[in-house]
């Protein structure tokens, strides 16, 4: 819908963002510019824009002046879009009349020289100023929604959204590859700084969910297609029937939400040769030690170990090997790990080989102090490589520097822990691809914003929760599922959902049906009409992308809010 | 006249160090020496100068890439020893040695002080070889062998070369090779820290062997191949080390064994591999010399504990063939030659010309010259081969 042209009435607001952006651009100067631009009624600078009192400066204006445009100029509309654009509704500009100019991002963070950078932060506020003189009002549109929630991954993560979901009274489908619940977590034997048996805690979950009447486990399934959009999902699930006893069969769940929880996998040490854990049976992985450790069985090939060794950060804190990140939950297995070994084998010398330890969790620095204070042996090393001790193939050796002496050392051992980190699922690229949920550099799923949008995706109605955003413990990952749980319930508590209102548009006098537009949507929102041979768009699907307009041969579609003679007016304006 | 740290540490990207200790622990010859290349990189971060000439130890570095490919944040460690050396090598404060075989580099395009006009001498007994090989070269060839300096001069290392020329031929490939228009790759000079005289070579070099116009070019050395393969920008043609085509020619059928190195009665020959630090550690080529071993008839292959990534380092490269380093006692290739013989194995095979005499040496002086024999891969393969020839024409008399 389209309102009634108006007389442009332009406010411009520059903004310092502190000394992001006014460290390299001459704000001031960009502001006075601005204010001789055609349409600009008022034109002002200030230290943050989005802050409340930014925002009121917007609003006054609004009253005072009469603008119906807002131009505002400071960093990516990802990030402040949605706050100017509530900011000029409340005042009862249309939101879609309100245009951004990134000249952070784009330009003062990217650029050293001043006038260069204010020269540029010009050209881009008056390419949003010939924008916005231009800018139609659009009407914004609701649609209903499906009250169930699909989630992926029957672990702890998965367990505790669906049951999140399921206590509100909404039917929750929660969708496991394995044959049962649980995920990694059963496999543990006891967490930290607790010591609580985790399978128990695991257990705990698994009797709930099995029980709860609104949660439909299937089991031995995977998705296999998703389509729709937020509030309006429709989630394809490929069930096993082969499978003895919990065998699923496929179907279709419809649901306005989507709860990603698929976990983690463990790194592989094999791919740190230098270790030679494919060698040595005195070589272990921290998970195979958590195995060891609840059987209360420690020996190596029938002997008691005296000297047993723990390796962090195998696998994590990698460049060479692209696991950058650090994996959060190494340190403190290992303190617990250590610390059950000392127990176990009070005559054992037990020590750990650490690079940092972090210990950020509640009552975390609590336990590593206790670790020690038990006499687990802290040396700062990275371990360079394990070969067996010559002479004695039960032992080997530990070849490090002890970097607090500076000395190389050789560190006999029984046996040896690898504090094995977590990588991102190997069909994780799979699974994004299938619901176009963006990844991170680390492989892992990307979240909407790291700090105020953390269990979002990029994707609205698909949530995230537990590892397969990033390592984390079992509280952080209930913690996220349940906030998972939480954001997924928004839309369905609220009953509708607002779609996108810059969608894509056909004049159907110009239209061919030629059917390109069909081809080139990612979202299937374009359908030809076989009965009058034009394209029709559905609004619901389209996400304004503008693939189906730039594509269109006979020019009959038209992107709204991004119309041909608003983009070039921009670029009139760049290039002037 | 101090080193100035901070520009080298910035182009050298040392600010990603976090002081793990990776790098020094696995250093072969940290262990020996007061080598510590992660407190070198320490002091190039906190200190404002270094004083380079006071870092004797500098010169024990065998340029093994241990460190550099086990940096979990991919600092390079051992390219800080090559820029620190190159800061003495400016300030023309190097070993005598080290200086000696420089300025023969320079001048006679080898680092043994041997002449220019006698690189050719490896070819001796096979002069016709030679010739159609330096005229195939000329006239454009499929195949360019790269002798190397060691296997040009070096009279042990000549045996190689041999082999390796007639296995070509027996193997019907159309190869060539410069003779006396070969020079130094310049790969130890370059882990010397005499960027200058590298760069020449590299630009000369490359003029030299594009020239040839060869689809691919085959090294007898893994150090040539690495310098050639990693910092020439040779894109025009494949880069091979002898096992990697060789492999490859057993592999497509192109070179049967006919003989067996087994002894008379029919007992295998127990061996075992080193593998070389610039073709294992550094190209990851470990599997091409095992299967060229396992595909000899008469060839029982062991494992020593150490071996593939965690191979020990021999102490030859990096330019240490040319400067004893700092502890003449403890040798890596002592040790080295010990694990190999507690293996049982009768035989250690290299693939390096510079692991070939480093390794034999230590067995002799280890007294284990009776029990362990140690060649070059090459030299069992043309074994192998000749053994059916029924004429053993030249190489195995002469190793008598």
């Amino acid at each position: 819908m389209e309102t009634m042209e108006q007389e442009p009435r332009i406010g411009v607001y520059i903004c310092h963002c502190g000394i992001n952006i006014a460290a390299t651009v001459d704000v001031e100067k960009v502001t006075q510019v601005a204010a001789d631009l055609p349409g600009v009624v008022v034109s002002r600078d200030y230290a943050y824009m989005c802050s409340d009192p930014g925002q009121a400066l917007i609003k006054q204006d609004i009253r005072e002046h009469g603008l119906n445009r807002v131009v505002v100029a400071s960093c990516s509309p990802r990030m402040h879009e949605p706050t100017f654009r509530a900011a000029a509704q409340q005042e009862g500009v249309n939101p879609y009349q309100v245009e951004m100019a990134n000249i952070r991002e784009q330009c003062s963070w990217v650029h050293k020289d001043e006038q260069e950078a204010t020269d540029k932060a010009e050209a881009l506020v008056a390419s949003a100023v010939a924008k916005a003189r231009r800018l139609q009002a659009l009407q914004e549109r609701e649609v209903d929604v499906t009250p169930a929630v699909v989630v992926i991954g029957g672990g702890i993560a998965g367990m505790t959204a669906a049951l999140d979901v399921a206590d509100t009274g909404m039917p929750a489908y929660l969708v496991e590859k394995e044959d049962h619940l649980g995920g990694r977590v059963a496999d543990l034997n006891r967490t930290f700084p607790t010591l609580e048996s985790a399978p128990d805690l695991a257990e705990s979950l698994v009797a709930r969910v099995e029980e709860h009447p609104n949660i439909t486990v299937l089991l031995n399934s995977q998705v296999s297609s998703v389509d729709g959009y937020v509030g309006n999902f429709e989630v394809a699930v490929r069930g096993d029937e082969n499978q003895d006893g919990g065998g699923s069969a496929d179907r279709s769940i419809e649901a306005g939400a989507v709860i990603i929880a698929t976990g983690y996998d463990v790194f592989d040490p094999d791919r740190k040769p230098e270790f030679g854990y494919s060698d040595y049976p005195n070589v272990i992985t921290s998970l195979e030690m958590e195995e060891r450790l609840a059987e209360g069985d420690l020996t190596v090939e029938g002997r008691q170990p005296e000297r047993v060794a723990f390796i962090q950060c195998v696998g994590s804190r990698d460049i060479q090997l692209g696991n950058p990140h650090c994996s959060r939950v190494c340190c403190m297995y290992t303190a617990k790990q250590s610390r059950l070994v000392r127990e176990q084998l009070p005559d054992a010398e037990v020590t750990v080989f650490f690079i940092d330890v972090r210990t950020f969790g509640k009552g975390a620095e609590e336990f590593y102090d206790e670790a020690r204070s038990k006499g687990v042996r802290y040396r700062r090393g990275n371990v360079s490589e394990i070969y067996r001790k010559p002479g004695d193939p039960e032992r080997v050796v530990l070849v490090a520097e002890d970097t607090l002496l500076g000395e190389p050392i050789d560190f006999e051992a029984d046996l040896v822990v690898l504090a094995v980190g977590m990588e991102p699922r190997d069909s994780a690229g799979e699974l994004s691809q299938l619901l176009k949920v963006p990844r991170s550099a680390d492989g892992f799923f990307l979240e909407a914003h790291p700090k105020l949008r953390p269990v979002d995706t990029a994707m609205e109605g698909i949530f995230l929760a537990g590892c397969c955003q990033g390592p984390k413990d079992i509280p952080d990952t209930v913690s996220q599922a349940k906030a998972a749980a939480s954001s997924a319930l928004i839309p369905l508590v609220r009953g509708s959902v607002p779609v996108e209102s810059a969608t894509a548009v056909v004049n159907e006098e110009l239209c061919a049906g030629c059917a390109m537009c069909v081809d080139v949507c990612p979202y299937d929102a374009p359908a030809l009409d076989s009965l009058w041979g034009v394209s029709r768009i559905n609004a619901v699907l389209c996400k304004g992308c503008g693939a189906c307009a730039v594509t269109c041969p006979s020019k009959a579609i038209r992107l709204q809010h991004f119309t041909a003679e608003q983009v070039l007016a921009q670029v009139d304006a760049l290039v002037d | 006249m101090a080193l100035k740290t901070a520009k080298m540490a910035e182009q050298l990207e040392l600010f990603g160090c976090i002081q793990c200790g990776k790098c020094t622990g696995g250093c072969p010859v940290a262990r020996k020496t007061t080598l510590n290349i992660r407190n070198l990189i320490y002091h190039m971060l906190v200190d404002s100068e270094m004083d380079t000439g006071a870092h004797e130890e500098l010169w024990d570095c065998t340029a093994c890439f241990t460190c550099v490919e086990r940096c979990p944040k991919d600092v390079q460690p051992a390219e800080l020893v090559i820029a620190l050396r190159g800061d003495l090598v400016e300030a023309g404060r190097v070993p005598e040695t080290v200086g000696t075989a420089l300025m023969s580099v320079f001048r006679q395009g080898n680092p043994n002080s041997m002449a220019r006009q006698d690189r050719e001498l490896w070819a001796e007994g096979m002069e016709d070889s030679l010739e159609r090989a330096k005229k195939a070269a000329k006239e454009g060839c499929d195949t360019l062998y790269f002798v190397g300096c060691t296997p040009s001069y070096d009279q042990r290392v000549q045996r190689v070369a041999r082999a390796l020329m007639r296995t070509f031929e027996n193997s019907g490939l159309d190869v060539g090779v410069l003779g006396t228009d070969e020079s130094c790759c310049g790969n130890e000079v370059r882990r010397m820290g005499e960027i200058g005289l590298f760069e020449m070579l590299v630009e000369e070099g490359g003029e030299t062997l594009r020239s040839v116009g060869a689809r691919q070019m085959v090294t007898t050395s893994p150090h040539c191949f690495n310098t050639f393969k990693n910092e020439y920008g040779l894109d025009e043609m494949e880069i091979l080390h002898y096992t990697q085509l060789i492999a490859h020619l057993i592999e497509e059928g192109g070179l049967t064994f006919d003989g067996s190195v087994a002894s008379e009665d029919g007992e295998e020959k127990v061996v075992t591999y080193h593998d070389p630090c610039f073709l294992g550690k550094q190209n990851q080529i470990f599997d091409e010399p095992r299967a060229i071993l396992e595909a000899i008839p008469g060839v029982k292959l062991v494992e020593m504990d150490r071996n593939r990534e965690r191979s020990l380092c021999c102490e030859g490269g990096g330019g240490r063939m040319w400067v004893e380093g700092t502890n003449l006692e403890e040798r890596l290739a002592f040790q080295r030659v010990e694990e190999a013989a507690d293996t049982g194995a009768d035989v250690l095979a290299v693939a390096c010309p510079f692991c070939l005499l480093t390794l034999e040496d230590a067995v002799k002086v280890r007294g284990l010259d009776e029990q362990l024999q140690v060649v070059d891969i090459m030299e069992l393969v043309d074994l192998a081969l000749e053994d059916a020839d029924a004429s053993p024409a030249g190489d195995s008399e002469e190793e008598e």
